[in-house]
């Protein structure tokens, strides 16, 4: 069977329902952050996969970069967040942070 | 079955099941060296929808960046000494059962669009003209992001110190 747009779309579909499936049965934090990187990475296949078969010329690529780059700041500031509430809480277990101060 | 498509079978096969392994292995460890293996078979997915630089991007970035901050982040929330570094999962049942319901609608949909395709012409490099639209046309977003990256850097190293 050629390879087309629908093979793509289904890479992309896997991606995102195992990050989904990461993000809901994880409790450790950091798990929780590869499951976004997993949607992230999912998102942006779509974006270049559609910008080859759609005829959008370059467009569907530089919204790709610019998620890339906004995926960089967010586990940066992310991790951030989860070293401090492991100072707080000793642990990052996401099922057991429900208070916001100690 | 012309060598793209083996080509295709093979990354995708690396994409999909080593995240699977990422969501499901129960070493974080583990799980942040799987999704090294994600990364490098979306980048060759990108090289093959004709995406040179942006592939070249995920490397560095993702392998060089992302997955070194969450490598590090996986060591400095967890004593070395107790064996903590296993993670415990919650609710795998209703999860699978939801998310399995979640992709088989996606599925459904995308198999049911009539998508429009064109048939793309032979993929050229792309880094020349990227850098040409990036700095003319999307020049404003391009500096916003430089900002938005700066205002990260600072404050990730400010929160991070407290």
């Amino acid at each position: 069977m050629e390879v087309g747009l629908n093979h793509f779309l289904f890479v992309s579909v896997c991606l995102f329902s195992l990050g989904i499936f990461g993000i809901i049965t994880r409790k450790n934090a950091v798990m929780v952050l590869m499951g976004i990187e997993l949607i992230l990475n999912s998102a942006n296949i779509n974006f270049i996969a559609f910008a080859k078969y759609g005829n959008f010329g370059y467009q569907g690529q530089i919204v790709a970069l610019f998620v890339i780059i906004l995926a960089a700041a967010e586990a940066a500031i992310a991790l951030a967040i989860v070293l401090n509430i492991y100072k707080t809480f000793s642990t990052v277990n996401v099922d057991e942070i429900d208070t916001m101060k100690d | 079955m012309s060598l793209y498509d083996i080509i295709f079978y093979l990354f995708a096969a690396i994409t999909v099941i080593s995240a699977y392994f990422v969501v499901t292995t129960r070493n974080i460890v583990y799980s942040a060296y799987y999704l090294l293996l994600t990364f490098f078979g979306v980048s060759g997915i990108y090289v093959l929808l004709g995406a040179d630089f942006i592939a070249v991007v995920q490397l560095v970035v993702y392998v060089g960046g992302i997955l070194i901050l969450l490598l590090f982040g996986v060591m400095l929330t967890n004593k070395i000494t107790n064996v903590q570094i296993k993670t415990g999962t919650i609710k795998i049942a209703p999860a699978a059962v939801g998310v399995a319901l979640l992709a088989g609608t996606l599925f459904a949909g995308l198999l049911n669009t009539n998508w429009k395709t064109f048939n793309s012409e032979v993929p050229v490099s792309t880094t020349h003209t990227l850098g040409l639209i990036l700095l003319t046309q999307y020049g404003v977003v391009f500096e916003l992001l430089g900002i938005l990256l700066l205002i990260a850097l600072i404050g990730a190293a400010s929160m991070a110190r407290k």
